[in-house]
């Protein structure tokens, strides 16, 4: 007789996904952003230092990488297991460092080459000897201006 | 006629093409760090000049092979280096009251007065260390087996005690840290972005405390 019919018990309302896409767009618009693409693929181990007295490197057209560290398992085979360079994207000698040097001012722009900065990608297992062969060489040809880039945070992480 | 409506496009795969892309971009994503200690090399110098240095101007730091830390000849953990360089840069050990620094009226600019002594520094005077902040030479010196990290951390620390005594001569002069208006001077949306006033306050504590640090090959 009752109009209104009374709800089955026990029935639960399903939960109401509506907003879902939203969320996972917010998310995918984040990654989107925050994503950089990498210009080459790393072959060597690269886990960086961290210090806390940093600051940022200029915009990306106006720097040289230099990469450096243990090759990766892939390639310890054929590279052995000692720190290597890395220049863009292959294993290279100290003595190709001036090379690389002069090709990648040839490739900015004309007005940006006297203010190249080289950042060093080495990582933190490293030994010393190699980063001074690397800068000795960067002396030669005149990139005077580098930066070690590291991560940021407390120095006492690096032990 | 009767009145038709559009049926409503079905949006239940709309989740399904987000989460797709988002699990695309989350696994091809590195987030590549951008920052880092910057420091100049210094040039090849052809005919170098042998330059005297009093031996209490300069601070030696040594790392050897097994990453132990030597200053000035005795052995230290790198947390106490800062303070060991902060207490040598600022010692003024050629008194406070002359100063090295002159302010030339004709120019405006702050110059070499030609005296050793230094009136803005808050140190302990001693003369067995060294003079002024313009003469105090750090030298550091690592061997070919040193870890990279340790050098890292030591560059790190000694760049923290000169951005400690410039933040420290900055407030005291103008009541902002040296930090504070070098952000201010790349902020776009700070009113001194990159003015005048703001630079030559800059020069003046970066010439008060200059960046004497050289690396021995």
């Amino acid at each position: 007789m009752s109009k209104f019919s009374k709800k089955k018990k026990g029935d639960l309302p399903a939960v109401n996904t509506a907003s879902l896409p939203d969320i996972v767009f917010m998310l995918l618009f984040f990654f989107m952003v925050a994503t950089v693409m990498r210009d080459n693929e790393l072959k060597v181990k690269n886990e960086l230092p961290v210090a806390n007295q940093v600051e940022k490197l200029d915009k990306k057209d106006r720097v040289m990488y230099i990469y450096a560290g243990k090759p990766n398992i892939g390639y310890q085979v054929k590279f052995g297991t000692e720190a290597r360079i890395q220049l863009n994207d292959k294993f290279a000698d100290v003595s190709d460092i001036p090379a690389f040097i002069y090709a990648e001012r040839e490739s900015k722009r004309e007005e940006l080459r006297n203010s190249l900065t080289t950042a060093l990608k080495v990582d933190k297992e490293t030994n010393m000897g190699i980063v001074s062969d690397i800068k000795k060489e960067l002396r030669k040809v005149n990139a005077l201006k580098i930066n070690y880039t590291t991560r940021i945070g407390d120095i006492s992480m690096n032990q | 006629m009767a009145k038709r409506s559009s049926p409503e496009v079905n949006a239940g795969s709309m989740a399904d093409i987000a989460f797709l892309l988002l699990i695309f971009f989350l696994v091809t994503t590195t987030i590549e760090t951008d920052s880092g200690i910057t420091r100049l090399l210094p040039p090849i110098e052809e005919n170098e000049e042998d330059v005297i240095i009093k031996q209490k101007n300069i601070f030696t730091v040594l790392l050897n092979n097994k990453d132990q830390l030597l200053v000035e000849d005795e052995l230290m953990k790198i947390e106490e280096l800062k303070k060991a360089a902060i207490e040598f840069l600022d010692n003024g050990g050629g008194g406070r009251n002359t100063n090295w620094l002159v302010l030339d009226q004709s120019s405006g600019e702050w110059v070499d007065s030609g005296k050793s002594g230094c009136d803005y520094c808050s140190g302990k005077s001693d003369p067995k260390s060294s003079d002024n902040p313009d003469k105090a030479i750090i030298s550091l010196k690592n061997e070919r087996e040193t870890t990279y990290a340790t050098y890292i951390s030591v560059q790190n620390e000694i760049m923290a005690a000169y951005t400690h005594l410039r933040n420290q001569r900055s407030l005291k002069l103008y009541g902002i840290s040296y930090e504070e208006m070098k952000s201010n001077w790349y902020d776009v949306n700070s009113p001194d972005y990159k003015s005048k006033s703001l630079k030559k306050k800059i020069d003046r504590v970066k010439k008060e405390y200059p960046q004497k640090f050289s690396e021995v090959e």
